[in-house]
């Protein structure tokens, strides 16, 4: 159980106020408008943006004063998620290993994971030899490989093409199935929240509110989504 | 990971757990503790600085002869000092203006290159650059044969003249990269408005070209004028007199034929309050600057397409190529031939020099990295880049007599030459390198600092992982410019040196004042080769199979 209990979240002159559960391996997506506190909500709970109050909690224990490498999530983010510098199995073997100090055992994991995302033949490669969506598959092959429970996407796939884009909707869905992850995925666009998500969470004015079921929050939104949505 | 972190990690993976994290009671959050290890190498560099800059400054303060007394040459010394400045800086932006004209809106084969050779008169060591001019404009000078030719009366390199014309020589290379810097921020749509409303070029100088100019000029002008005041090699060639001496030839003077460090301070003193007042002028009126990158756009002009104009912008560019390129040009075509024949102590002086250059970039690089690393990571960073500026308005041979006064009493000053040249040298490149290195490191933060925090990659993995290969091209570059610089370098050296410990550009100056014409010249070609290859070594290392 992933929760929030009156965490404010600063980030700057602005904050998100959240309290909130999330039950295990539930797929949720973040929606909301523009500057309402998508991101900062994530940055909250990975560790990016410091708490003024409030806690945050994984299976009832505290993890707000943990590093972000230290919180038992992983995160994508909406760009720079690859060092440029590192190839594609240094890159996913960071998952592992921060110092890449890899054994014959876990470079074999490294191999698997990007088999696991359809990268096989792409290790030796440098990220700029890479698609869009090639790259999003490294850093989801990385996610595989960091195994941590809970799973935050920051808008990764927007600029992606729709085709693309649904392929790497399913490609997240089924990983978080296979693995049993909790899915956060912030993005504004509610067709990717009903493909993949069965709650939503709504950030409006600086509160994010509890998730609710996606069909029923999107079909009947409240007046700020409505606003925000338009006629769909 | 730290094994302290163990009982905090176990909640990170998901094996059962029944771990409570203790660092949660802290408002502050462990991550978010400074890096010990950083945050002293910083404070270390930041004494080092100081301890350079305004503890050597204290020194010479409490050696200096009081009650206060200034000569009537001292008086001389200080007009000089000042006035040259100011003319050398007024002539170099000025000069500099139609040629970073040109270079803006003329597209021709080689510009990159030209662009890339302008930045060339600043690794350049001073004391070669003084010779390539003497033997151009001197006596038997290619310039004084043709007015002889013309029955003109000729002119001479010593005095004044020189002095400001060396000047030039060596700032307009950096006043034409600041100008044009200039023209290139003004953006090209602004030119393309302009013309869709009819604009001629005269009306496009008054609408945009003016304004810029009296933005980007006066900062220009400040800098040559700080650079001017502390300039030492030039005035030791080509001034001297009544009539071309400046507070820093008076300063060595002093020293070293006076042997009075109590005026050699007093003057110490005056010197740092000109500067100091140049340097804070200079940072009021200064934008940041970078070497290099982004002066290969050309903006296309259709107003500028007169062949008058085109005249006028091919004139300026060639006229500052030939007066740029053609001193470097003639050392290498005279110091050839004798290359092979130097006495040993040329040679001996060259390996003196090498270690001299290879010691100041390592604390060079000892000063930078950790201040520039620190810096990106810090909310107040900037601050930290403006301190080490700070060497800027300070003056070698001001570091120079307070590292003496201080050592005087212990030691023989000419024992430690060596590495008090190389640590002085390290402070002088160090505004460079801050320049090169800050920058850097702060994308570094910027793009990948939450990455590597959300995948954990600290301490010495993340320097090994993320800022050594992101920041090994600065590294390169930085080190590049201050080992050219330290080798090139004639300042300190001359106040501690013994016959023994000559520098190279010492020793090459002790030929020229011996007139041993040929050997001097093939020095000053051996000095140029290898102030240029250093930098070529280490920039071209800092690039070489990096990836991007």
């Amino acid at each position: 159980m992933l929760e929030l209990e009156g965490a404010v979240i600063a980030n700057g002159e602005f904050a998100v106020d959240a309290d909130l559960k999330i039950a295990p391996g539930t797929r949720v997506a973040v929606i909301g408008p523009s500057g309402a506190g998508k991101s900062t909500l994530l940055a909250g709970i990975a560790g990016f943006a410091p708490l003024s109050a409030g806690q945050v909690r994984w299976n009832d224990a505290r993890i707000d004063g943990l590093a972000p490498g230290a919180r038992p999530l992983s995160m994508v983010f909406q760009e720079g998620n690859l060092f440029p510098h590192l190839n594609v199995a240094q890159n996913v073997g960071m998952g592992l290993r921060p110092d890449l100090h890899l054994s014959q055992a876990e470079q074999l994991r490294v191999t698997a994971a990007l088999e696991r995302v359809g990268l096989e033949e792409m290790g030796k490669r440098r990220p700029s030899a890479l698609s869009g969506g090639q790259q999003s598959r490294v850093a989801l092959a990385r996610v595989l490989l960091r195994n941590r429970p809970v799973l935050l996407l920051d808008e990764p796939f927007a600029a992606l093409g729709p085709a693309l884009r649904h392929e790497m909707l399913d490609l997240v869905a089924d990983i978080a199935a296979e693995e049993s992850l909790t899915l956060l995925m912030v993005t504004h666009d509610p067709r990717d929240a009903r493909r993949i998500a069965s709650q939503t969470i709504l950030v409006a004015e600086g509160v994010a509110h509890p998730p609710r079921a996606t069909d029923a929050l999107l079909d009947d939104p409240p007046e700020v989504l409505r606003a925000y949505l338009g006629a769909e | 990971m730290a094994d302290r972190s163990q009982p905090v990690k176990s909640v990170g993976t998901r094996a059962p757990s029944s771990a409570t994290p203790r660092a949660a009671a802290s408002t502050i959050a462990p991550w978010q503790k400074p890096n010990y290890g950083l945050t002293a190498l910083a404070l270390l560099a930041v004494a080092v600085i100081v301890l350079l800059t305004l503890g050597t400054l204290a020194a010479v303060a409490m050696r200096a002869d009081t009650p206060v007394t200034l000569r009537v040459s001292d008086w001389a010394a200080i007009r000089f000092t000042l006035w040259q400045a100011a003319l050398s800086a007024a002539l170099s932006v000025a000069l500099a203006i139609p040629v970073a004209r040109g270079l803006a809106r003329r597209r021709f084969p080689g510009r990159g290159l030209l662009i890339t050779a302008l930045g060339a008169p600043f690794l350049l060591p001073v004391i070669v650059a003084a010779m390539g001019l003497i033997a151009i404009f001197g006596r038997n000078g290619v310039v004084n044969a043709g007015l002889g030719a013309l029955g003109l009366p000729e002119v001479a390199i010593y005095g004044p003249q020189g002095v400001i014309l060396a000047h030039v020589f060596l700032n307009l290379p950096l006043a034409t990269r600041l100008v044009l810097q200039g023209w290139l921020s003004i953006p090209a749509e602004r030119f393309r408005l302009a013309e869709s409303l009819g604009c001629n070029s005269r009306d496009i100088m008054r609408l945009l070209e003016w304004p810029m100019l009296r933005a980007v000029v006066p900062g220009a002008a400040v800098v040559i004028f700080a650079v001017c005041l502390t300039s030492f090699a030039v005035v030791l060639a080509l001034g001297g007199g009544p009539r071309a001496t400046t507070v820093e030839l008076a300063i060595y003077q002093a020293f070293r034929f006076d042997f009075d460090l109590g005026r050699a301070a007093l003057l110490g003193l005056i010197q740092f309050a000109l500067t100091a007042t140049a340097a804070a002028l200079a940072f009021g009126l200064v934008r940041p600057v970078m070497f290099g990158g982004g002066l290969d756009r050309v903006v296309s002009r259709r107003d500028a397409d007169h062949w008058a104009l085109r005249v006028q912008d091919s004139l300026a560019i060639l006229s500052a190529a030939v007066f740029l390129l053609l001193p470097m040009a003639v050392i290498a075509v005279d110091g050839a031939p004798g290359l092979f024949s130097l006495p040993p102590q040329v040679w001996a002086a060259l390996g003196r020099s090498l270690w001299v250059a290879l010691l100041s970039t390592a604390m060079c690089l000892a000063l930078a990295v950790p201040l520039a690393l620190f810096a990106a990571k810090w909310r107040h960073g900037r601050a930290i880049e403006a301190l080490g500026t700070l060497t800027i308005a300070a003056s070698p041979l001001v570091i120079g007599t307070g590292l003496f006064v201080v050592i005087f009493p212990y030691m023989r000053p000419s024992d430690l030459a060596l590495p008090i040249t190389a640590l002085v040298n390290a402070a002088l490149s160090l505004p460079f390198g801050l320049r090169a290195l800050a920058p850097a490191a702060r994308d570094v933060q910027a793009d990948y600092g939450r990455l590597a925090e959300s995948l954990g990659l600290r301490g010495f993995a993340r320097l090994r992982l993320l800022t050594w290969p992101r920041l090994r091209r600065p590294i390169g570059f930085a080190a590049g410019l201050a080992a050219a610089l330290s080798m090139g370098d004639l300042g300190v050296i001359a106040l501690f040196a013994d016959p023994d410990s000559a520098t190279l550009p010492l020793q090459m100056y002790r030929l020229m004042a011996a007139y041993r014409n040929d050997d001097s010249a093939a020095a000053a070609l051996l000095l140029l080769l290898a102030s240029f290859g250093l930098f070529w070594i280490f920039d071209r290392g800092g690039r070489a199979d990096a990836g991007t």
